[in-house]
């Protein structure tokens, strides 16, 4: 790897999502949308306060997977990454350059989702401001970091968007939301053990109970293994040489 | 690696892609400085071949170097200049930020696209998203990208496809200029009067080379006056050996 031809391939994708600025739109817009209109919902009950800072942290994970795993089958389905693969590019190069750009982006997106959610919808977090925006960016972090690792696995756009579901609502529906993961059967739990959703909610809901970071340090701290896992799973099940 | 003898040198080259074998034991020698036609029907196995040398293919068997070196060695990507068929360049991107991007990967200098650009008269639309532009045009900016850099080596798959007579021409009169500056270029083609704008040309079919000369050399043995009879002439000759 190099960093310069790393940071040529993220100032590309930049300027990429910077032409297309319908895409900019709804990757900021959308999850604030949804929240809002939760919170709108549920006006009056503490349901915003308990499960908000969670909802901050699993809709950018749904929106930055798409995002990126689409982007990046484009890159294949157009010949540009037979091109990149012919040129003095490393796999890891490509991997990270795209990770950087939508790491970026996904910044972006958390702090104006949480100031959204904070001071628009007026969620109270029992804990720790900072914390719960280290979270939101780190879960969105993984959602492209996810989506970069599972596009290695998709020939066509319409498995990358089916690859979405595939990864994502296992996760979901086993990441404690849906039934606390103490009351799970057994098998379910461990399974949701390997999943990095689970360490998101965890992490979450911490925050929104009013732990402090040292309590959920752990999870983080997992979040952020998988993100770097899931990048250097892209980069090795990305081929130079292709059949 | 100024070698004066082959650029590219195989030996039993094959390559089963799918069920099919695109390859099926190819030796070729491609001479320094020259311009080599590489022509044949559609599926004859010319993208393969190129993809080869170019060290983006898997192959199954044989042997290839190029430029001395075995093919997809990491210093060749630096030497080695590629088109593929379908124009691989960014089309949400404007012409000048497709070739930036290119010109950083290989260190190649701001002031290089300006004189590739011009190499393929499309100076004037710099500025432009390359989506907005022709298929014609964008496959010029896909060539121009290959211009970048120092390349010793270009390997252009079907560069004149869907170009009118006088670009064709053009074209044509540029890589001849490339050639006299001490490239070498290996161009596909199935266009047959384009023959005579070569060196030397290598015909393929069913994955087999069918003829490796010089046009004079071809006229001569089938006692055919163009490029096109000949090669009919060889595909009649090779199925009455069979018979
Ligand atoms: N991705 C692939 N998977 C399986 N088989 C393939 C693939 N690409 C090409 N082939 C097969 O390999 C053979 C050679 O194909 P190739 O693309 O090299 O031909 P070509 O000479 O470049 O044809 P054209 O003039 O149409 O571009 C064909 O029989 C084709 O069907
Ligand atoms: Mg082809």
């Amino acid at each position: 790897m190099t960093p310069r031809l790393t940071l040529a391939t993220a100032s590309r994708v930049l300027t990429q999502l910077r032409h297309d600025h319908r895409t900019i739109a709804l990757i900021i817009v959308l999850p604030c949308v949804v929240l809002g209109l939760i919170a709108w919902l549920f006006d009056g009950t503490p349901v915003l306060n308990q499960f908000g800072p969670v909802y901050v942290g699993i809709f950018p994970v749904v929106v930055m997977f798409l995002v990126t795993s689409v982007a990046t089958l484009r890159e294949r389905t157009s010949g540009t990454l037979e091109r990149l693969m012919s040129l003095p590019l490393g796999k890891g190069d490509f991997v990270t350059g795209y990770a950087l750009a939508f790491g970026l982006l996904a910044i972006v997106q958390a702090l104006v989702l949480v100031a959204f959610t904070v001071w628009v919808c007026g969620m109270d977090v029992a804990g720790e401001l900072w914390v719960l925006v280290l979270c939101a960016v780190l879960s969105a972090i993984l959602g492209s970091a996810l989506g970069l690792a599972a596009s290695a696995l998709a020939r066509t756009e319409f498995q990358a968007v089916q690859l979405m579901p595939a990864t994502l609502f296992p996760q979901l529906i086993l990441c404690g939301l849906a039934m606390p993961r103490a009351q799970m059967p057994e098998v379910l739990e461990a399974l949701s053990r390997v999943f990095p959703l689970t360490y998101v909610v965890d992490a979450l809901g911490g925050v929104a109970r009013g732990l402090a970071f040292t309590d959920i340090a752990s999870e983080v701290g997992l979040v952020a293994l998988f993100i770097v896992a899931a990048v250097l799973g892209g980069s090795l099940t990305l081929r130079r040489r292709t059949p | 690696m100024g070698n004066k003898g082959n650029v590219v040198e195989a030996r039993g080259l094959t390559v089963v892609r799918g069920t099919t074998t695109a390859l099926g034991g190819v030796d070729l020698d491609v001479p320094s400085h020259q311009i080599v036609g590489l022509l044949g029907p559609s599926g004859s196995g010319k993208t393969t071949l190129m993809r080869s040398i170019v060290g983006v293919q898997r192959t199954t068997a044989g042997s290839m170097t190029v430029l001395g070196r075995p093919a997809g060695h990491p210093e060749l990507r630096r030497v080695v200049g590629y088109t593929t068929q379908a124009a691989s360049v960014y089309a949400d991107l404007t012409v000048t930020e497709n070739l930036r991007y290119f010109a950083a990967l290989l260190g190649a200098h701001a002031s290089d696209i300006e004189r590739a650009l011009v190499a393929v008269d499309m100076a004037g639309l710099a500025g432009r998203t390359v989506g907005t532009l022709s298929g014609g045009e964008r496959s010029r900016v896909s060539l121009a990208a290959a211009l970048l850099g120092d390349p010793q080596l270009l390997v252009l798959d079907e560069p004149t496809v869907g170009l009118d007579p006088v670009l064709r021409r053009d074209l044509w009169d540029l890589f001849a200029r490339l050639r006299n500056d001490g490239v070498s270029l290996l161009v596909s083609s199935h266009v047959m009067d384009e023959a005579a704008r070569c060196d030397r040309l290598v015909l393929l079919r069913e994955g087999q080379v069918l003829a490796d000369a010089t046009l004079p050399e071809l006229l001569e043995r089938t006692g055919t006056s163009e490029a096109g009879e000949a090669f009919l002439a060889l595909i009649e000759a090779r199925g009455e050996e069979g018979r």
